[in-house]
Parts: structure tokens; C-alpha cells; sequence
């Protein structure tokens, strides 16, 4: 039988979901989201030079719902983007391949990300107020 | 470019259900992954209900249960049956292992069982694994040497020198960390996977190889070496307790020491 026409066994579809590629593809997925953020930032800042209206839409927007949802995310995929990138320079270092410290330190840096993104918002949210 | 769907000759089809006996009290539902190229059919997943009171605790024992019993049809490679030959190496309960050393009470609810991730199904569970094997070739998995050897004994190593090589020494081949590698699913024509880079380390890590430089020029290439991302997937596999991640982050590091 032609090799072309053999089936390709399924793959992602059902590998088991576990530390270790779930938070690579986390990686991967908030790398993209802060691309976007990017975008929106230069956006921002294009709203800042063409004046005070379109300045002052933008920001209304973002105080919004959506707009606030959308800011915890990005500062959540900062703080997770930061905290995992400081995991993979400890692999380069060759630190951290045991199975149990690289699903300890995963753990961690999903902790760190969400405890940085709440620290984040509170100081923010303090800063405002005061 | 990843390809994520499965082509249309690959998507999987509900199969047949095979029940258990009358009478057999203690049941376990194994969904086994089934493909016959003669048949022109799509894969499918065919249900075995298993009587465990007359079965064996290994994954492989059901299986051959299932083959002697029930369905002589179905197909899997296994040889050793303790873990040192690498023949069943299988995606079971979503993990890459071997059938051999995987206890069914350790899997919770239906047993399921593919063949190895992203490979090329010869029938039902055995992959076609000539690309597999010919990157563990591309390695070139021999002492290379250029000065002669001692005449009068071997080309000896201190007790720590072979310990370097003890462990990467372990690996079967069994190919299941290569084929738990999503890097490797989206581009096994050009990365070499876990597997193959561990044999490489090992020779690498031997002091008795004279060929360290151009080893490490073989695999200074974006694909070959560096598609690898550190997703762990091939550490948390391989059913030896091998630690290919470890090795590709070694070699990355050999590579850059040597621009210093």
C-alpha cells in the first residue's frame, strides 16, 4: 500500500491536557495576546496625538466593561508571559527538567501571575482613588 | 505550517461494540483505536467489554486477551512484555506509554488506546516509524574516532566518565517521547525529536568520540535542534524515566559555549 494514503494517527485531539504542554500553549497564546496589546497601545497613543475627543472615547471605552476585561487580561498575559519566561531561562540554564520541579515551578508561575495581576489591579485601582 | 485537523482519510469513525460474555461481573471498556487498509474504510474505534477476573493488570495483557479472545484480527507489535523492548509503545488514557508496564487499575473509567500520536497507521496500532528510525540514523549513532586506538586494550573511561553515558544509554527507541512532542507532530520532516537529540547527546557525552564538532554542526539548524520549545511533553512520557528535555537543553548549551 502507497505510504501517502495510510491514515495519520489522531494527535492533538487526544493528548492528555497536562502541566507541562498546557502551559507552554499558555505561553504561546499569551505571547500572541500581547502582540495584540501592542497594536492597542500604539492605538492609545495614536488617540493621544490626534486630540482630545478621540483621546478621551478611547479611554471611556476602556474604563468600560469590556475595555476593563480586556486590560486584566493583557496584564495577566504580561505578568504570566514575564513569570514563565523566567522558567524557560532557568531550563536554558539547564535548571528545573526534573519531572516534579517543572510541574512545581508551572504551578508557581501560574500562582505568580495571578498574584501579580490582582496586586496589579489593586494598586492601580488604589492609585486612582487617591 | 501545522496542520491541526486530521486529513479526511484519517478522521475516526464510531466502530463496533464488543460486549462482555454473560455472566462476567468485573468489566473494564477498552476503545481501541482500529484501522484495516484493506478494507478502504475510514479508522475507527471499535469498544471491547474485557472480563477482568481472566485478565492479566498490564494494558498489554488485555489486548492479547482481546486478540486471543475476542478479536484475533486486531493488531500491535509487543515482544518483551517488561518494558525493555520498546515494540508496544502506545497512546493510552492520552498519555505515550508502553502496554507493557501500564496497569490497567491505575487508568480511570474506558481504557483508551491509540496508536502513537501523528504517525502514519500501518493498521490498527502499529505506526509506520522509517522516518522515525532514519532520524535516529541522521545522528549516526557510533563511536566516531581519528586517532588510533590503544594497541594493546580498549579506548578505556573512568567509572564518572561512563556514568555520563549510562542513562542516555537506557533509551529503547520505544519513540514515545518523539511522538508526545507537538513540535515534532507539526514538523517531523525537518526536526529530529526528543528521541533521536538524546542519542545524540549521548554520543556527545562520550569522551572516547572525536566527532564532538561536527555532531554539534549536524545539529546547529533552526529545525533540527531548535524547533524544540521545552514543552516537557517527552520527559513526562518516556516510560523509562529518560529526561530528553534535559539533553536538547544541554545541547543548546554545548552550541552556545562553544561561540564563546
Amino acid at each position: 500500500m502507497a505510504q501517502a494514503d495510510r491514515p495519520l494517527s489522531p494527535h492533538l485531539g487526544i493528548y492528555r491536557w497536562q502541566v507541562s504542554n498546557s502551559l507552554s500553549i499558555l505561553h504561546r497564546a499569551t505571547g500572541v495576546m500581547l502582540s495584540l496589546g501592542a497594536l492597542v497601545l500604539v492605538g492609545w497613543l495614536l488617540a493621544v496625538a490626534a486630540g482630545y475627543t478621540g483621546y478621551a472615547r478611547l479611554n471611556a471605552w476602556l474604563a468600560g466593561p469590556v475595555g476593563a476585561l480586556l486590560l486584566a487580561a493583557w496584564s495577566f498575559c504580561l505578568f504570566y508571559h514575564l513569570c514563565n519566561g523566567i522558567r524557560h531561562l532557568g531550563w536554558d540554564l539547564g535548571l528545573g527538567f526534573e519531572r516534579q520541579q517543572a510541574r512545581r515551578t508551572g504551578w508557581l508561575v501560574v500562582l505568580s501571575a495571578v498574584l501579580l495581576t490582582v496586586a496589579f489591579w489593586l494598586l492601580a485601582l488604589a492609585g486612582q482613588g487617591g | 505550517m501545522a496542520q491541526f485537523r486530521l486529513p479526511p482519510n484519517s478522521r475516526v469513525r464510531q466502530g463496533k461494540v464488543h460486549k462482555a460474555p454473560a455472566g462476567a461481573s468485573n468489566i473494564r471498556r477498552f476503545v481501541v483505536y482500529r484501522y484495516d487498509p484493506a478494507s478502504g474504510r475510514n479508522p475507527a474505534l471499535d469498544t471491547f467489554e474485557v472480563d477482568m477476573d481472566s485478565c492479566g493488570p498490564m494494558v498489554l495483557d488485555a489486548l492479547l486477551k482481546i486478540k486471543n479472545e475476542i478479536d484475533s484480527t486486531l493488531t500491535f507489535r509487543r515482544s518483551c512484555r517488561e518494558g525493555i523492548c520498546g515494540s508496544c509503545a502506545m497512546n493510552i488514557d492520552g498519555v505515550n506509554t508502553l502496554a507493557c508496564t501500564q496497569a490497567i487499575e491505575d487508568i480511570d473509567g474506558d481504557v483508551r488506546i491509540y496508536p502513537l500520536p501523528h504517525m502514519p497507521v500501518v493498521k490498527d496500532l502499529v505506526p509506520d516509524l522509517t522516518n522515525f528510525y532514519a532520524q535516529y540514523a541522521s545522528i549516526k549513532p557510533w563511536l566516531q574516532t581519528r586517532t588510533p586506538a590503544p594497541p594493546d586494550r580498549e579506548r578505556l573511561q573512568s567509572k564518572a566518565e561512563q556514568e555520563l553515558i549510562d542513562t542516555p544509554s537506557a533509551c529503547i527507541l520505544c519513540a514515545c517521547c518523539s511522538t508526545s512532542c507537538p513540535s515534532y507532530w507539526w514538523n517531523s520532516d525537518r526536526y529530529l525529536g526528543p528521541a533521536a537529540l538524546l542519542a545524540a547527546y549521548r554520543w556527545l557525552v562520550d569522551t572516547r568520540d572525536e566527532a564532538t564538532g561536527e555532531r554539534l554542526d549536524e545539529l546547529e539548524d533552526p529545525f533540527r535542534l531548535y524547533r524544540c520549545h521545552t514543552i516537557m511533553n517527552c520527559t513526562n512520557a518516556c516510560p523509562k524515566d529518560l529526561n530528553p528535555a534535559r539533553a536538547i537543553a544541554e545541547i543548546k548549551q554545548m552550541l552556545a559555549m562553544r561561540r564563546l
